[in-house]
């Protein structure tokens, strides 16, 4: 079980890593007379040989979206069709990936440090800073993170170049997922700092920022893996989430949520079941992670978003 | 009790006040307004007119004051999009986001708690293998995806249909056959919804009820002779709904954040649709009573989850007292 999570989320980085060199067309390059092509099928075998290729799709009727096989020429591999604008739907989920993933990386780290930190402090000073800060971040765990993060995202400018919407969600991100960590940091920290170690650190003369960085937060490692292992599919999901709906990435920037659009058409989804791609990327990235959890022997649960 | 009730109320009434002013602040500090939506040709006296109109012309803090002066006399401000006072409009979609949640809700205990009690019941057998897998996959469906991939087999197959919430054709009809339209176009958004939420409900209550199987009354009882149907149900389950109460308060949130966008992709005219199309077009006021409503929502669940916690465990009970 574990291996097959380890297995998934291998893949999906590695095709995120190597998008530019094995996705067989460039992400946004335009086919014209192919728009919303369905995959070209496979040959294997021609005149000479064993040697993959495709077939060139012939456009029969471009209102109805029906396209022939022409044997007599060789065309682009399109291996899950093309989309309104006649591009690559499998290079734009492979270079898709990047933003994805880059994007939940990034926050995960943000949130699981920033938790860390204010989580430390919060358990290590005790007193009044506790309680402001615990107060705090009870308050931003209440809230129902989608509404959220649709709201701070929805009252900035609509339309930003894809760099300023991911620093924008990353803020956004973080903002929210910091409380989650931090929770748990405070109570950790606020127990092992009565622990035979940290007493005789402080001692020794060590100062309060040695003992917490050296000694406390290191004892809550273990929790911030596992918080940081929830997160990810989290933040993957948000972005999927919000990206969908229009108040994500630019269209033109391929991310598993702006490709996720194309399925929003109902009319077009019930004959373009490879629409959904994005959709399943996002399901076996996730499904990685809960498998690789449950590996260690503890139950998936999570409830946000 | 009462002074628990007492607390969670005001714990309410704070975070209703706090929601809804936050809303409307960021709504009003958001650079454009909603002027924009009536369209490049409008003319200057119109643009004028309509910042008088919603407020917009004061500066945030008096527009603040001026709003909430008329909420507490339960007058929330008029929407710009639908032209007509938001209370009502909140209400209507507040309700079809209830029917819909509680829908999700009502299939996710059901199916949840059935398969948990068998699997945590029979750990080890192939039946409970096999559920404890299929919901590792439900767990890692969100409703995104689960909403998209069952309007694609509805459009596929035409056994449902695929969005909305009553059928385009039926105009004004009896009430009776307005439910019967409802609770056809229920199936599908409920069902979406509450999947990944049956899928944590499994686990936990595998997890509880197989620790619940272990202790030493269940021992007991099976000793002296008790059927195992009664030993599983009457005395190991009760002791294991404690950790599955527990979550109810935070199942809340989840349903909402999920029916956001289930309600989206299903085209179900719910509050965060309603809240979503507010954001873009700057609507103020339906902004606010949409993320008061949302806050309204959240302090029942959670009041909710507390007072189910203390039906099933007399502990808890204690503790308030």
């Amino acid at each position: 079980m574990r291996r097959l999570g380890i297995v998934l989320l291998g893949v999906t980085a590695l095709c995120a890593l190597l998008a530019s060199w094995i996705a067989p067309n460039p992400p946004d390059r335009r086919f014209p007379d192919l728009l919303y092509a369905p995959p070209t099928p496979i040959h294997v075998l021609d005149d000479h040989g064993v040697a993959p290729h495709a077939h060139a799709w012939r456009l029969v009727s471009r209102i109805e979206r029906r396209f022939e096989e022409d044997a007599t020429q060789r065309g682009p591999l399109l291996l899950l069709g093309t989309d309104a604008y006649g591009r690559d739907s499998f290079s734009r989920l492979l270079h898709g990936a990047r933003p994805t993933l880059a994007l939940a990386l990034c926050a995960t780290l943000v949130s699981t440090l920033i938790g860390a930190v204010i989580g430390g402090i919060a358990g290590y000073a005790r007193g009044w800073v506790d309680a402001v800060l615990s107060r705090v971040s009870e308050f931003v765990l209440v809230l129902p993170a989608v509404y959220v993060a649709l709201a701070l995202r929805a009252v900035m400018p609509l339309v930003l170049p894809a760099s300023e919407v991911f620093a924008l969600l990353l803020a956004i991100f973080a903002l929210l997922g910091w409380p989650i960590v931090a929770r748990g940091v405070r109570a950790i920290v606020a127990s092992e700092r009565e622990r035979e170690y940290a007493i005789a650190a402080r001692s020794a003369g060590a100062s309060a920022a040695r003992i917490l960085l050296r000694h406390l937060v290191p004892a809550a490692g273990g929790y911030l893996r596992t918080q940081a292992t929830l997160l990810l599919p989290a933040f993957i999901l948000a972005e999927a989430t919000l990206s969908y709906v229009g108040l994500g990435f630019p269209d033109t920037t391929p991310t598993w949520g702006t490709m996720l659009q194309e399925a929003s058409n109902v009319a077009l989804l019930g004959d373009a079941p490879w629409s959904l791609a994005p959709a399943a990327a996002i399901f076996f990235v996730v499904l990685g992670v809960n498998l690789l959890v449950q590996g260690t022997g503890r139950a998936p649960v999570q409830l946000e978003p | 009790m009462i002074r628990f009730i007492a607390r969670r109320l005001l714990f309410a009434v704070v975070l209703l006040m706090c929601t809804s002013s936050a809303a409307l602040f960021l709504t009003r500090l958001a650079p454009g307004d909603v002027t924009a939506q009536l369209g490049p040709t409008a003319s200057r006296t119109e643009i004028e007119s309509t910042r008088v109109r919603f407020d917009l012309d004061r500066s945030p803090v008096s527009q603040w004051v001026v709003w909430a002066g008329r909420a507490v006399r339960l007058d929330f401000g008029d929407s710009f999009l639908y032209n007509r006072p938001v209370g009502p409009l909140v209400v209507r979609a507040a309700g079809n986001t209830a029917v819909l949640a509680l829908a999700a809700l009502a299939i996710a205990t059901l199916v949840g708690i059935s398969f948990g009690i068998m699997t945590g019941s029979r750990q080890g057998s192939h039946a409970a293998t096999i559920v404890g897998d299929v919901s590792l996959v439900g767990v890692s469906l969100p409703p995104l995806l689960t909403s998209l991939v069952l309007v694609f087999f509805a459009a596929r197959t035409g056994w449902l249909p695929p969005g909305g919430m009553v059928s385009a054709g039926s105009l004004d009809p009896s009430w009776a056959a307005w439910a019967l339209d409802v609770a056809w176009h229920l199936p599908l958004p409920s069902l979406a919804l509450s999947m990944p939420i049956a899928a944590v409900f499994e686990r936990l209550q595998s997890q509880s009820m197989s620790e619940a199987v272990q202790q030493p009354f269940v021992v007991a009882a099976i000793a002296r002779g008790v059927p195992r149907r009664d030993v599983i149900l009457r005395h190991a389950w009760p002791v294991s709904l404690r950790p599955l109460c527990a979550v109810y308060g935070l199942v809340i949130g989840a349903l909402l954040s999920g029916s956001f966008i289930v309600e989206y992709v299903t085209a179900w005219p719910g509050v965060g649709r309603l809240m979503y199309e507010a954001l873009r077009a700057r609507d103020i006021y339906l902004v606010a009573a949409c993320a008061a409503m949302g806050a309204c929502f959240l302090a029942i669940g959670t009041l909710a989850g507390d007072l189910l916690l203390a039906a099933a465990d007399p502990r808890v009970r204690d503790e308030a007292e």
